[in-house]
């Protein structure tokens, strides 16, 4: 296997994990503060250099040079490919945004400690390819939260009970499919539980109210890291895409859609903004899901485009909320706030965000929306059009948010509501990347592109498990002629 | 340099010029980089000059070599071409995109001109402006459009803009109740608009233009669908442009649109957004000529939307909503001339009605003063047709169509109550469900909830007639 130039994946693990230590060891608040922003820069430099790395390499997969790992258990379990390449700076810029983004006045209530050592898991579990490692890491990445709930004295039943079934479910499914090398029934069985178990990490309805239970009692960058980085995605590629027939897939795409449409329609009627940010992320994560199970080059690549776009705008609208939420504490939908001149730039960055994340043109979410859509309608057409019509309600929703939350009535609020220096920086930088992407996409399309085929052509759902599945040659020879545009 | 190379270079020009100005303004209240009203004044000019010179001198180049069909190819934005996907952004210079495009350029400068001096010292003229350059681009994407993919881009950011205008004057619910509205209406119009585009694609395998058509020019080319295919084709982008335009039933958010500030309703809803649904049927008229039936639905759309705007226009008792029915009218007319296949007198009609409604919606604000001016002048009110009809004396059919017009042909009202209510009800009912269901999985009691509302209900939106007593305003026929 091929090797990077420098350890970037153990520093990007260790780095967070060695933070999380001596920040909660630092009983100053401000100092731990800083300190964690530091760690977050340097784990980001490092996730950036792997990726920058591995780009130079031209493999599908790559490990550690001096892998510390490898030398002690002889396995490779630390890899990444093209998958994983770029979702590593993304899940460390979403942490470092959200440090950098968090106010003085909340630095009470966010656990720095935690949120480095969640950083470390997530960054591990991206890593990492082998799927018991995976779902330790999956189940170790559900305690944070909870332990954050626990110690705001917030009921965690509702949280403890989906995530005891995810959990179960997961290794349930991963213990059936280890034993099930020959028999059909059973490796079916165990596919349909690790889709079942990415569903429920992924808060598929009916099987998401954790979600919301999460965002309305934990404190809002926990919840927000927690989810955007889409590791009920990821466990649904490493996990299931590799063994599940094309059927089960379907009916996860299936199942996705239906999730995407019923929470924009929730998203519509919502009256608490932080509920309204989980819908409206439900439905855009359901949307990678479907992206994700079409099994077609141009589908999968649309979603792996939609996977990092909805990661930084709904990353960003969820930081604009978090900082409004900061200024005005709970945040109802109910009524107009009018914060727009008090606070321009927030109004500008949760606008640019919100349309993003529907697709709009000339932002990042626009070429991963264009794909999904036209990946769907080569699978079948309604999907295509279900698909449209969720977008269209998320971008109702949006506006909705965004007129209530910024207009409406005049504000008289004496205390200074605009973005501070450190809000405006994170900010700036992924509007950066927002329209960075959306405006010269082809780098990360060629990319995606290559991550998508790889993918199928490394998808071996064996013929003889099930009657239904299709041989990796025929999915990855799914290359429309018609399609020119 | 050959003639082409010319035309390669004003057509980048045309385009260019538009985007520059958005990434202008977009930079500099990006950055908060202070912009004086006079030098985004300047701006605007130079960019609508520019683009404009550009436009005319492609016009006379058209003329003089006899060309009736100049493509400018910007080359693929995106593109996979293993497998055969391409995005491609490409302008066509023809006989309908050219007066479109200039008559967009002449009136978003006579619009940016009057807008400067009318906001002056506004708190929001930045804001305008920048709006402004979105949708002066978004027209100009659309009006070029090569690709089916490139109009669509250029119709969401012309809707973007409208919605936020109409939410100008953002200090106050009933604007921004209404830019909801308009939005709203926007995105199903602007799905229906996606799911026409992928249709296409997947029936003729081609996004742009020449190909969806066939051989030829506009106004010739026929496209290459079966009958079928182009009836639901046609419904689809039928229902986009009455989203746009205004047409039966979307017709509700015209006069709301009025709530923005003068210069935008007359430049959207007076003269280019309120055609842009027109222009989108002409573009795609070989579609149309397809299907018998999708012409007989675009014609009788088309004649609803007239007879229904031009009753409401009769009774509405202030400027801009008459003026925006009227405009309604004239629309529905142009779409009974492109559904029976008279192209340039629609194009012809267009030009002439969107130059027409400008004046008239930047003159009503003054007219109105100097109404008032002259009536103090002459110490009396001026003397008014109908003052002293006797609604006693009408007949009930009378009393019953004015009852209609005044309630706007109970298009909003049907919308809210067989769409948006019932669906506000059944979410609001799933979301009280699943407060429920984490209650019980926590042990609790049902939480209180705050008053559950929706802005998709405008329940206190602008002054419309429809909210008064229809009797005493009866009394005024």
């Amino acid at each position: 296997m091929s090797e990077l130039h420098l350890p970037w994946l153990e520093f990007s693990i260790l780095l967070p994990l060695i933070g999380a230590l001596i920040v909660s060891l630092t009983s100053d608040r401000d100092a731990a503060r800083r300190r964690c922003l530091l760690i977050c820069c340097l784990t980001l430099a490092c996730a950036v250099g792997e990726w920058l790395d591995f780009g130079t390499l031209h493999v599908f997969e790559a490990h550690d040079h001096w892998d510390m790992i490898e030398a002690v258990f002889h396995r490779d379990l630390f890899v990444v490919d093209e998958l994983s390449t770029p979702l590593l700076p993304l899940a460390a810029l979403l942490y470092l945004l959200t440090v950098l983004a968090t106010v003085r006045t909340k630095v009470d209530r966010f656990t720095f400690g935690w949120a480095l050592l969640s950083e470390s898991l997530l960054l591990a579990t991206l890593a990492c390819k082998e799927p018991w490692v995976i779902i330790g890491l999956l189940i170790l990445g559900t305690l944070p939260p909870f332990f954050e709930l626990r110690a705001r004295r917030k009921c965690t039943r509702v949280y403890v009970f989906h995530m005891s079934i995810f959990a179960l479910v997961l290794i349930l499914g991963q213990a059936l499919h280890d034993v099930s090398s020959t028999g059909s029934i059973i490796s079916i069985m165990a596919a349909v539980l690790l889709a079942l178990a990415a569903l429920i990490r992924s808060g598929v309805a009916p099987l998401h109210c954790w979600m919301t239970d999460l965002f309305e009692k934990a404190t809002f960058g926990t919840a927000l890291l927690y989810v955007t980085p889409l590791a009920g995605a990821y466990a649904a590629m490493r996990l299931v895409l590799p063994i599940a027939p094309d059927w089960i897939l379907r009916v996860v795409a299936l199942v996705s859609l239906a999730t995407a449409v019923y929470s924009a329609c929730m998203a519509l009627v919502q009256t608490e903004a932080r509920r309204f940010f989980c819908y409206l992320f439900l439905s855009h994560s359901s949307l990678v899901l479907v992206g994700l199970e079409l099994v077609t080059p141009i589908g999968l690549t649309g979603a792996l485009c939609v996977w990092l776009s909805v990661g930084m705008s709904l990353a960003g609208l969820g930081l604009t909320l978090r900082a409004i939420e900061a200024r005005t504490g709970q945040l109802l939908l109910t009524r107009f706030h009018g914060l727009h001149d008090h606070a321009p730039f927030l109004a500008g960055f949760f606008l640019l965000t919100g349309l993003a994340s529907i697709g709009f043109p000339g932002t990042i979410g626009f070429v991963g929306a264009e794909l999904v859509l036209e990946g769907a309608v080569e699978v079948f057409p309604a999907i295509g059009f279900v698909v449209v019509l969720a977008a269209a309600l998320n971008g109702i929703a949006i506006m909705q948010a965004y007129f209530r939350i910024f207009t409406g009535t005049h504000n008289s609020s004496t205390v200074e509501l605009g973005a501070r220096p450190r809000e405006r920086l994170a900010f700036l930088l992924l509007t950066l990347l927002i329209l960075g992407g959306g405006l010269i996409p082809q780098p990360g399309v060629q990319s995606r592109y290559h991550a998508a085929m790889a993918l199928l052509a490394h998808r071996t759902p064996n013929s003889d498990r099930s009657s239904n599945i299709v041989p990796p040659q025929a999915a990855t020879s799914v290359a429309p002629s018609s399609n020119i545009h | 340099m050959d003639v082409n190379s010319i035309f390669t270079i004003l057509g980048v020009i045309v385009v260019v010029s538009p985007a520059s100005l958005l990434l202008t303004f977009g930079t500099t209240s990006l950055l908060s980089i202070p912009m004086s009203e006079r030098a985004m004044a300047r701006c605007t000019q130079t960019s609508v000059l520019a683009g404009l010179s550009a436009a005319v001198s492609i016009l006379f180049l058209m003329l003089a070599f006899n060309s009736r069909h100049v493509v400018v190819e910007f080359g693929n934005w995106f593109l996979i071409p293993e497998q055969h996907f391409h995005f491609h952004l490409k302008f066509l210079f023809d006989r309908l995109s050219v007066p479109f495009a200039i008559l967009t350029f002449i009136l978003c400068g006579t619009i940016g001109a009057f807008t400067s001096r009318y906001l002056h010292r506004d708190a929001g003229y930045r804001r305008f402006f920048m709006y402004y350059s979105v949708f002066l681009l978004g027209m100009i994407l659309s009006s070029l459009a090569g690709t089916i993919e490139t109009l669509f881009i250029g119709w969401e950011l012309v809707g973007l803009s409208s919605a936020l205008l109409v939410a100008y004057f953002h200090e106050r619910p009933a604007p921004v109740r209404n830019g909801q509205r308009v939005w709203t209406v926007y995105r199903i119009a602007d799905a229906a608009f996606l799911i026409a585009a992928l249709t296409l694609h997947h029936l003729t395998g081609a996004g742009d233009f020449d190909g969806l058509m066939g051989a030829g020019s506009w106004p010739e080319g026929l496209a290459s669908i079966s009958q079928g295919h182009a009836l639901f084709v046609g419904m689809l982008l039928l229902i986009a442009a009455a989203g746009k335009s205004a047409l039966v039933p979307f017709s509700g958010w015209l006069p709301r649109a009025m709530e923005g500030p003068t210069p935008s309703s007359a430049v959207f809803y007076g003269s280019l957004s309120v055609h842009l649904g027109a222009f989108l049927l002409l573009r795609v008229s070989p579609v149309l000529e397809v299907s018998t039936t999708l012409c007989i639905v675009v014609v009788l759309l088309g004649l609803v939307s007239a007879i229904t705007g031009a009753m409401i226009a009769r009774v509405q008792t202030d400027v801009k909503s008459a003026l925006a029915f009227a405009s309604l009218t004239q629309v529905g007319i142009i779409v009974v001339e492109i559904g029976c296949g008279l192209r340039y007198i629609a194009l012809i009609h267009i030009i002439g009605h969107a130059c027409m409604r400008t004046l008239q919606l930047l003159r009503a604000p003054t007219l109105l003063h100097d109404y008032h001016t002259l009536e103090n002048a002459i110490g009396k009110h001026l003397p008014q047709a109908n003052r002293n009809s006797d609604h006693r004396s009408m007949s009930p059919l009378r009393i019953w169509l004015y009852r209609f017009a005044l309630e706007r042909a109970y298009l909003d009202a049907s919308l809210d109550r067989f769409t948006v209510r019932p669906f506000v009800r059944v979410f609001q009912w799933c979301n009280a469900a699943e407060k429920r269901w984490t209650c019980f999985l926590s042990n609790i009691g049902q939480r209180s909830e705050p008053p559950a509302t929706s802005v998709l209900l405008p329940t206190a939106a602008i002054a419309e007639p429809s909210l008064r007593d229809p009797a005493s305003e009866a009394s005024h026929v």
